[in-house]
Parts: C-alpha cells; sequence; structure tokens
C-alpha cells in the first residue's frame, strides 16, 4: 500500500468565531476521484483551499504527494491544478491566449504550451471557440476551459471545487465528460459538490462533510447500502397519519418524518424493499394512501440520517 | 514557509513571470481598441477643458500663458492615474479568482504586481506622449534645454511608477472589482486639491497646507521649473515648493519603501 497522494489529518480552520473546519481527515489513493459531498458551509471550499496552498491551517498537516502544503507550498504547485468556485478566466482574452498564458505561467517553453493549449482545446471540443474571447463564451463553456486551463501543466493531482454548481443540464454533462476524460489519464481528481447524484457518478469514493468534519466514508455503493432507499407516503386524511406512521416504523426501524399536513418520509436501510408489500402493509392498517414512492434519498436526507438529527411524528 | 529555491532561479521566475503578464495586460488591451482611444482622448479632454474653459478665467502667477502653466499640471495628473488604473487590474483579478489560480500555480509570487507595475508603465508612457503632443499643439513648450526636459519626464515616469505600487497594495487590499471602481471617483478630488489647475495662494491656509504637500503639486511645480513654464512661487512656500525636485524624489522613494513591501506581502499572505 502507498500513502495517499492527497493526505488531510485533523485540519482545522477559523474564521473569527466562524469553524470552518474541525478535525476533517481525507486520503485520496494516487489515479482515483474522490468525491467530497456537503451542503453549504460545510467546509468544502476551505479544506480544497488548505490543500491548494492557498490558505494555511489552525491546525493539523496535509501533504500532497509526500510534499507539506504549509513549508513546501512551492513543490505543492508544481503538482496541481485548481478550478475554483467561479471560472478563473481572463474573459478579455481569447480561449487559446488563456491557455498559453497559463501554461508559460505554469513554467512551460513557450512552443510547448502552444502545442499543449492546441491539443487540449482540440480534445475537450474548444477547438472551434479558441480564438473567440472568452466573455462571448456560455457558462459550461467558460468552466470547461477553466477545467482545462489547470491541466495545462500536466497535474499530479487536480482539485475541482463545485464544477458544475450553476450550471444548466448539458453544462453539467460537459464538465462530467471533461472529468471522465481525465480521469482515463490517471490524474487524480478531488471534486466536492453538493449533489449526490454528481458523486455518485464521478467519484470512486466519497467523503460526506458536514460542519468541517467527514462523518462518512465508502464507495458510492457502500454509501448507498448504509443509507438505502426513501420511503414517501401521502394519505388521503389526516386521520390515516398515525397508522401509517406506525407501519413505516415497522418497516423502517426508526420514526418517519412528517414532510407536510398529509405525508411522511421514512428512510428504508439497506435493499430488500417492494413498493407491493409497502402498499399491502399500509392498507391491512387501514390507512387510505394518495400516494406511495420508494425513491434514492435525497442529500438533505443522507444529512440528516447521517447527523441524526430528524424531527419525528409522535 | 516554503522551501527556498535558489535565489537566482527565483529571480529569474520573478522576470519571466513578470515579463508573461505584462505581455497579458498588453494583449487585454489590443483585444480592447476602444480603450485605447478612450485613453488617448483623455489628454485631449483634458486639455480643453482646464486649458480653454477654465483657464479663460484664471490668472497665471506672475503672468504668462495659462497652457503653459497648466501641462505641467496635467503631466502630473497622468503620473496619479497610475493608482486607480493598477489597483483596479489588480482587484478585478482578485475577485474573479484568477489571482488564486496564480497563487496556487508554480509562477513566482512578486510576478504578479510587478507585471501589472511594468505593464502600467508602458501605458503611462503612452499616455504621456499623448499628453505632450496635445500640449505641443497648444502653444505648451518645455524652455530651459534637453538635460532640464529630460530630469523632469524622469521624474514624472518615476512617480508614475512609484503611484503604481500604491495601486497594487489598494487592489489587493480591497480584493473587489467593485469596490475599487468605487473608490475611483475619489481620485479627482484628490488631484484637484493641488497646485496643478490653480495656484494655491488663494486657499485657506488648512487647505494651502495640504495641497502643498500633495505629491501631485510637488511634481507640478518641479515640472514648471525645469520646462521653464509660467508659476512664479509664492513668497513663503512650504517646503516641498522650495524644493520641488527633492519632494518628488523623497515621495518616489517612500512610496516604493512603503508599499512594494506591503504590496509583497499582500500578494504572498495566505490563511484567507
Ligand atoms: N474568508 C472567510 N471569512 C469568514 N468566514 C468564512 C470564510 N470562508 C469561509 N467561511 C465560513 O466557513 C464556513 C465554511 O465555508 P466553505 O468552506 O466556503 O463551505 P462550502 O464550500 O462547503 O460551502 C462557512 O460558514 C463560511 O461562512
Ligand atoms: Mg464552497
Amino acid at each position: 500500500m502507498t500513502d495517499p497522494i492527497v493526505l488531510a489529518e485533523g485540519l482545522h480552520k477559523s474564521f473569527g468565531g466562524t469553524r470552518a473546519l474541525r478535525g476533517l481527515d481525507l486520503g485520496v489513493p494516487e489515479g482515483t476521484v474522490c468525491g467530497v459531498l456537503g451542503p453549504n458551509g460545510a467546509g468544502k471550499t476551505t479544506a480544497v483551499r488548505i490543500l491548494a496552498t492557498l490558505s494555511d491551517p489552525d491546525a493539523g498537516r496535509a501533504t500532497i504527494a509526500g510534499f507539506d502544503v504549509v513549508r513546501e507550498a512551492g513543490r505543492v504547485r508544481e503538482r496541481i491544478g485548481l478550478a475554483g468556485q467561479f471560472a478563473a478566466v481572463d474573459g478579455q482574452l481569447t480561449g487559446r491566449a488563456n491557455l498559453r498564458l497559463f501554461g508559460r505561467l505554469g513554467h512551460l517553453s513557450r512552443g510547448e504550451a502552444r502545442r499543449r493549449a492546441d491539443d487540449l482545446l482540440e480534445r475537450f471540443g474548444l477547438a472551434d471557440a479558441a480564438d473567440r474571447r472568452v466573455a462571448g463564451y456560455s457558462g459550461g463553456m467558460r468552466r470547461r476551459l477553466d477545467l482545462i486551463a489547470c491541466l495545462i501543466q500536466r497535474p499530479e493531482v487536480l482539485f475541482l471545487d463545485e464544477p458544475t454548481t450553476g450550471l444548466d443540464p448539458r453544462g453539467r454533462l460537459e464538465i462530467w465528460d471533461a472529468v471522465r476524460e481525465l480521469v482515463a489519464d490517471g490524474t487524480t481528481v478531488l471534486l466536492t459538490t453538493q449533489y449526490l447524484d454528481e458523486a455518485d457518478h464521478l467519484a470512486d469514493d466519497i467523503a460526506v462533510v458536514d460542519q468541517g468534519r467527514v462523518i462518512a466514508t465508502g464507495t458510492p455503493d457502500e454509501l448507498k447500502a448504509t443509507l438505502g432507499d426513501t420511503l414517501d407516503v401521502v394519505v388521503e386524511d389526516p386521520g390515516g397519519l398515525r397508522p401509517a406512521a406506525s407501519v413505516l416504523h415497522a418497516l423502517a426501524g426508526t420514526d418517519p418524518t412528517m414532510t407536510g399536513a398529509d405525508r411522511l418520509t421514512a428512510p428504508l436501510p439497506g435493499g430488500g424493499f417492494r413498493l407491493a408489500d409497502i402498499v399491502r402493509e399500509l392498507d391491512r392498517a387501514g390507512v387510505a394512501v394518495a400516494d406511495v414512492r420508494l425513491r434514492r434519498p435525497s442529500l438533505d436526507e443522507v444529512f440528516l440520517r447521517l447527523t441524526d438529527s430528524k424531527e419525528t411524528v409522535r | 514557509m516554503t522551501t527556498a529555491r535558489p535565489a537566482p532561479q527565483r529571480l529569474r521566475w520573478t522576470i519571466t513571470d513578470g515579463l508573461t503578464l505584462a505581455g497579458r495586460e498588453i494583449a487585454r488591451l489590443k483585444a480592447e481598441p476602444g480603450q485605447i482611444v478612450a485613453a488617448l482622448a483623455f489628454p485631449v479632454v483634458m486639455v480643453v477643458l482646464f486649458g480653454y474653459v477654465f483657464g479663460s478665467a484664471i490668472q497665471v502667477p506672475g503672468g504668462g500663458d495659462y497652457r503653459e502653466y497648466l501641462m505641467p499640471g496635467l503631466f502630473a495628473m497622468v503620473s496619479i492615474t497610475a493608482v486607480q488604473g493598477v489597483m483596479t487590474r489588480m482587484a478585478a483579478d482578485a475577485s474573479q479568482g484568477v489571482m488564486d489560480r496564480f497563487r496556487s500555480m508554480p509562477t513566482a509570487r512578486l510576478a504578479v504586481p510587478f507585471g501589472q507595475t511594468g505593464a502600467d508603465a508602458l501605458v503611462g508612457l503612452g499616455l504621456l506622449a499623448a499628453m505632450v503632443g496635445t500640449g505641443l499643439i497648444v502653444g505648451w513648450q518645455p524652455h530651459r534645454g534637453a538635460a532640464a526636459t529630460a530630469e523632469a519626464f524622469l521624474l514624472i515616469v518615476l512617480l508614475r511608477y512609484a503611484m503604481s505600487w500604491v495601486g497594487v497594495y489598494l487592489g489587493l487590499v480591497v480584493k473587489d472589482d467593485q469596490t475599487a471602481a468605487q473608490l475611483v471617483p475619489l481620485f479627482l478630488p484628490i488631484t484637484m486639491l493641488s497646485n496643478a489647475f490653480v495656484p494655491t495662494d488663494g486657499m485657506p491656509a488648512w487647505l494651502r497646507l495640504v495641497a502643498d504637500w500633495n505629491p501631485l503639486s510637488a511634481i507640478t511645480a518641479a515640472s514648471r521649473d525645469l520646462f521653464g513654464n509660467p508659476g512664479a512661487r509664492s513668497a513663503h512656500p512650504a517646503w516641498p515648493m522650495a524644493h520641488p525636485v527633492a519632494a518628488v524624489l523623497l515621495w518616489s522613494v517612500a512610496a516604493l519603501v512603503v508599499f512594494v513591501p506591503l504590496a509583497a506581502r499582500a500578494q504572498t499572505r495566505r490563511g484567507r
């Protein structure tokens, strides 16, 4: 077993009274994609900024390929690429000029920067737009350019901070394709996201972050297995809530959450539940059901489950 | 701190990366020819506005042509505009995440301010040339020979370069292009509060004190002396007005000594 190429141990970081990170641990094996999944304010950006040498931790340590992000920042910067939450490209310049600029600043020779720019523009479908000013690009194109701008110096580790937030579905798919393309090259990727499905599609491993700490890790399948599916029940009249709640309790092993005047939600651990069986159980309890649905949990519910702070009906 | 690379190598990258970044600023300008036209129209507008509109009502102390009196003030103004120009560019990069990208790359830390101030120096030379051309057309002239004329221009360029470092620091501190844009109009009163356009003799004593110590007044007075343009000194001048060349050197060196390290620290600081 070699050491993880990205390693964070007990990272702490406060901004005034806000404790953005409180003991964050993370390890990303070389050549894998790690999805850091968490809601707004969880500390994802703070963690990425520390790993990318933009910010120093108050406590804890982190290394990239064995180099300390604080003491050996110069060595770290030679090995990483960062695409932040906003597309950090120069709108006034063309796509090609942007890539050449970042290539030169990444200390490629003039010829190498030129070749690499042309190559990447071609590969990531921006060749046609290469000589237009970036100010006229769509949001998705801008993000894609931003992403390839950090590839130009062939980083070993790529940090992508919410690469698809604010993009339309088409833009999202374009970025997903681009990330898959990188992974095929063997680049290690750490990407943050608020979307479970994004982590699911792209990541080999997921670290769920909440309030500055990793609260769960695993492959997407492992996480899904522990989280199971989510069951929604809408009753015909409020009188049916109580019997429905006890049916759901029996199935789920925990109290269901009331999500409206006439509806309940409960997580079902593991798999193996069939909708038909659930409907039969409800029917037997005399509940007049308007709607029953079995679905993948939303991120909110993942957090509620993992942090165990749910409101229940009694 | 970071494991240091050997100093000569760091210096080399600071220069190479600085040139790359200065080249970027020039490429940006080329992509926006309208901006160049606007920048070159500025001297013409200023000369017409001050030289012909205000000038008709202003008495030059000791007599003489107002436009001859005015041009050194406008050259001085070219020096001071470096602050707002560089501040705006630094703040734009900081607010759009471009600065973070530079900082996460092996790019030399100080290349960003050096590139920015270097490019601004080129822009300043262009502006100054346009201002001189406009001045020559409306009848301004240097009267004291090549050496004095060259000295005056060197002082103007030096002060502008020093002022561009003030801009680097301000831009890194505000970090936000909208805040920077809101600060720009504040520079006009600072330029007006000097001897650039009107004699300070008529100002209330406290205001005159401020105006006489304004670096803009020093460069204006120094250029008037060195070009041999009108603008007699008052009987009991404040120190910078009695020794304007020394005052310009002092202001420039002071600005560089204070703001280069401050800007360097702001550029390399982490922990946000
Ligand atoms: N520069 C800062 N100054 C003050 N508070 C900050 C700063 N950066 C982040 N925070 C706070 O730290 C917490 C974590 O923020 P962040 O890392 O941006 O979360 P995420 O990226 O997961 O949305 C939030 O409460 C945020 O308000
Ligand atoms: Mg964030």
